[in-house]
C-alpha cells in the first residue's frame, strides 16, 4: 500500500459529523447488516419451500421475542437503505444536491424508515 | 485490488443493481399479498412458478453483485494491508459465491 505522509486524523471522539456524514455511516451499517443477514434469509426461503411443516416454522418464526428483535433490526436496516439508496441515486442525478436539501433529505430518510418501521412493526 | 469490478464498471453495477433491487423488494410483497397465499401449496406453486423463480434469481443476482461492491468499498477504506484485505475479499467472495450457488439449486433444481 502507498505509504503516506501526509497527517492522518481519526480521532473519532472529536471529529464532528454533520447529518449527511451520519447518514453515509448509517447506509454503510445497515448494508453491513443485510449482507450478514443473506444466508439467514435464504434458509428461510429455502425452509419455506421444502414442507409444510417448514412453512409453518417459517410463519411461526416472529412468535420469539428474541426473533421480533432480530427482524425488526433488518426490517429497518432494509428501510433505512432502501430509502437513503434512493436519495443517493437522486443525488447521483443531481437532485438535492443543495446542502440544505441533502441535509433535509438525510433527517427525511431516517424519520421516514422509522415510521415505516413502526408501521411494520404492527403487523408482525 | 483493479478488476473487472472496479472503478466505473463497479459504479454502474452498484446503481443498476440497485434500482432492480428497489423494485422487486417493493413489488414482491405487494405481489404475494394479493396473491391471496393461504397454504404451503399456493406458497410453493406462487415462488416457484417460472416467471416468479427467476425474478427471485434476479434478485440475488442483483443482491450478490450490489453486495460485493458495496462490502468491498467497506473492506478497502477499513483493511489497509494488502495481505489482510486480500484475504477478508476472498473470504467474501467465496461466501457469496456459495450464497448463489445455494439459491440457483434452491430454485432451479429442487423445483
Amino acid at each position: 500500500m502507498v505509504k503516506h505522509k501526509r497527517p492522518v486524523f481519526l480521532n473519532l471522539w472529536q471529529i464532528r459529523f454533520p447529518i449527511t456524514a451520519i447518514m453515509s455511516i448509517m447506509h454503510r451499517l445497515t448494508g453491513v447488516l443485510l449482507f450478514l443477514a443473506i444466508p439467514f434469509f435464504i434458509y428461510a426461503l429455502q425452509q419455506s419451500l421444502q414442507s409444510e411443516s417448514g412453512f409453518q416454522t417459517v410463519i411461526g418464526y416472529a412468535d420469539s421475542l428474541a426473533m421480533k428483535i432480530v427482524l425488526l433490526l433488518l426490517v429497518w436496516s432494509l428501510l433505512h437503505h432502501l430509502l437513503a439508496g434512493v436519495r443517493y441515486l437522486l443525488l447521483d442525478i443531481d437532485i438535492g444536491i443543495e446542502l440544505p436539501q441533502a441535509r433535509l433529505t438525510a433527517w427525511l430518510v431516517i424519520i421516514l424508515a422509522l415510521v415505516l418501521l413502526v408501521l411494520a412493526g404492527s403487523c408482525l | 485490488m483493479r478488476g473487472v469490478l472496479s472503478g466505473l464498471n463497479a459504479w454502474v453495477l452498484q446503481r443498476a443493481s440497485a434500482v432492480y433491487l428497489l423494485f422487486f423488494t417493493l413489488a414482491m410483497p405487494v405481489y404475494i399479498y394479493y396473491s391471496g397465499v393461504d397454504s404451503y401449496d399456493t406458497w410453493h406453486g406462487l415462488i416457484l412458478s417460472p416467471v416468479i423463480s427467476i425474478s427471485w434469481i434476479l434478485f440475488f443476482a442483483s443482491l450478490l453483485a450490489h453486495a460485493w461492491v458495496g462490502i468491498r468499498d467497506v473492506v478497502v477504506d477499513y483493511v489497509h494491508s494488502f495481505k489482510i484485505r486480500l484475504i477478508v475479499l476472498s473470504v467474501i467472495a467465496v461466501y457469496l459465491m456459495v450464497m448463489i450457488f445455494w439459491v440457483l439449486r434452491l430454485l432451479l433444481v429442487s423445483a
